[in-house]
């Protein structure tokens, strides 16, 4: 029998503002056992008199950096968990966090590529890990990202997108926002279809690896398409969130 | 650690009050589990679609000699309705989820079980696999859905048909269903290979592997 994932205390050894809603926490958490690019954590809150609640977060942070995890959090309305990190939660505190959690929905470098990334809103969080542990391990795998927002200020880790994608290493940042676009903006402006894949894709090959992280409904529109472009089913990996609204 | 550690300043929404307001129903929540009304979609890859008249469901493995059903003929099997309360690993628990779709037990009968057959492993269309202990799904343990909330079932929620059951985490009710495979010895599936626990019983929390 497995040993349980123990749950350990992480200390928050930083904060940062990404974008209005979005934050991302950095956690040393000693003798952290490493983890895999797009792995996720559990944490636990537990109030004074007991009540405690438990989320899973996917970890933002690339394996190299060691005894250090970052989690990219969007702040839910009434999110009883992510409005407490983001409103209440401070350097130096400390909370509950098992991990790493999942073992499909990771990318490391010795896979190689082509890579395809598509995300939607704070589904980047768990590709950010495979493009940092990317850029850190120097693969030079060809790499698309497809990220959808819904508008300029509510992309997450732009600037270091930005800089990773004129680093020479074959990554290709495509940015759609589905809301409102900044003047001059010359990137997609809709939500992300088959005509967009099919665009972002060519050409198309067999052997591409793909990852899509996002709203359920951005993952089937994504995931479908894809299938009929003649990428196998088997290739696709996804990760959802949120609700299908029936 | 054993002791659980207080966070500082948190206080919590108690969120495992009905979101309704309604009957206190904190004893149908399991540990570490929040209430939702939603119903969201977890799949590890693309969302597949079979043909109805492609489809079948089929008994394997430990049998006198496998049983399938067609589509019609699945959907002429005696069903009921189901109002169970369905936890993710994930960490969402919806109470009262209204399915239709005959028993496993129903399905069962129609095959000669072999006295050997102590396990059962689900296989759906793309590939995926959950593995179960056989008691886990007799005696109304579990069912197979083509229903939910009084219309056909999702493909993304598992359509045609998913297996539910409904004491145990929600990866083990298999979407796009497409038959059970008895066996004498067990075999891990697809999440039950990749860290998650083998039983997956959400009133003993058993998430991961080890726990």
């Amino acid at each position: 029998m497995a040993r349980s994932i123990a749950w350990r205390l992480a200390t928050v050894a930083a904060i940062r503002d990404e974008t209005p809603t979005v934050r991302s926490f950095t956690l040393a958490l000693p003798d952290w056992p490493g983890h895999r690019p797009g792995q996720h954590v559990d944490i636990r809150l537990t109030a004074e008199d007991g009540y405690s609640v438990e989320r899973s977060y996917s970890i933002a942070s690339e394996p190299e950096r060691d005894g250090l995890v970052d989690l990219t959090v969007e702040r839910i309305p009434d999110g009883e968990v992510s409005a407490f990190l983001h409103d209440v939660v401070v350097p130096g505190d400390r909370f509950e966090v098992r991990g790493p959690i999942g073992g499909y929905f990771v990318w490391e470098a010795p896979l190689g590529g082509p890579l395809l990334l598509v995300a939607g809103g704070s589904g980047i969080v768990p590709l950010m890990a495979m493009l940092r542990h990317r850029a850190r391990a120097g693969s030079a795998a060809p790499t698309r990202l497809l990220y959808s927002s819904r508008g300029a200020d509510e992309i997450i880790y732009r600037a270091e997108l930005d800089a990773l994608a004129t680093d020479g290493s074959g990554l290709d940042v495509h940015h759609t926002l589905t809301r409102t676009q900044p003047p001059g903006w010359t990137g997609y402006a809709r939500r992300i279809d088959e005509r967009m894949l099919a665009d972002v894709v060519e050409p198309i090959r067999p052997s591409t690896r793909v990852f899509i992280c996002g709203p359920t409904a951005l993952v089937e529109t994504a995931a479908n398409a894809l299938v009929r472009l003649g990428l196998p089913a088997g290739q696709i990996r996804t990760e959802r969130f949120g609700p299908t609204g029936t | 650690m054993s002791e659980r550690f207080v966070t500082r300043g948190f206080i919590g929404r108690r969120g495992t009050q009905d979101p309704s307001g309604a009957a206190d129903t904190r004893s149908r929540v399991p540990p570490g589990q929040y209430l939702t009304r939603d119903f969201p979609v977890l799949s590890a890859g693309p969302t597949p679609r079979t043909a109805l008249d492609r489809w079948s469901l089929r008994i394997e493995g430990l049998v006198a000699a496998p049983v399938e059903w067609t589509w019609s003929e699945f959907l002429a099997l005696p069903a009921r309705d189901w109002l169970v309360d369905i936890s993710c690993v994930t960490k969402w628990t919806h109470l009262d989820m209204r399915w239709r779709g005959p028993s496993v037990d129903t399905l069962l009968e129609a095959a000669d079980i072999d006295p050997r057959a102590a396990f059962v492993v689900a296989f759906s269309d793309g590939g995926y696999t959950t593995n179960l202990p056989l008691g886990d799904v007799l005696n109304g343990g579990a069912f197979v859905a083509f229903e939910y909330d009084g219309r056909p079932l999702a493909p993304e929620h598992g359509g045609p048909a998913r297996l539910v059951v409904p004491g145990r985490y929600f990866w083990k009710s298999a979407k796009w269903i497409r038959g059970l495979r008895l066996q004498s010895a067990d075999d891990p599936g697809f999440w039950e290979s990749l860290g998650y626990h083998n039983r997956g019983d959400q009133w003993r929390e058993e998430r991961y592997s080890g726990d």
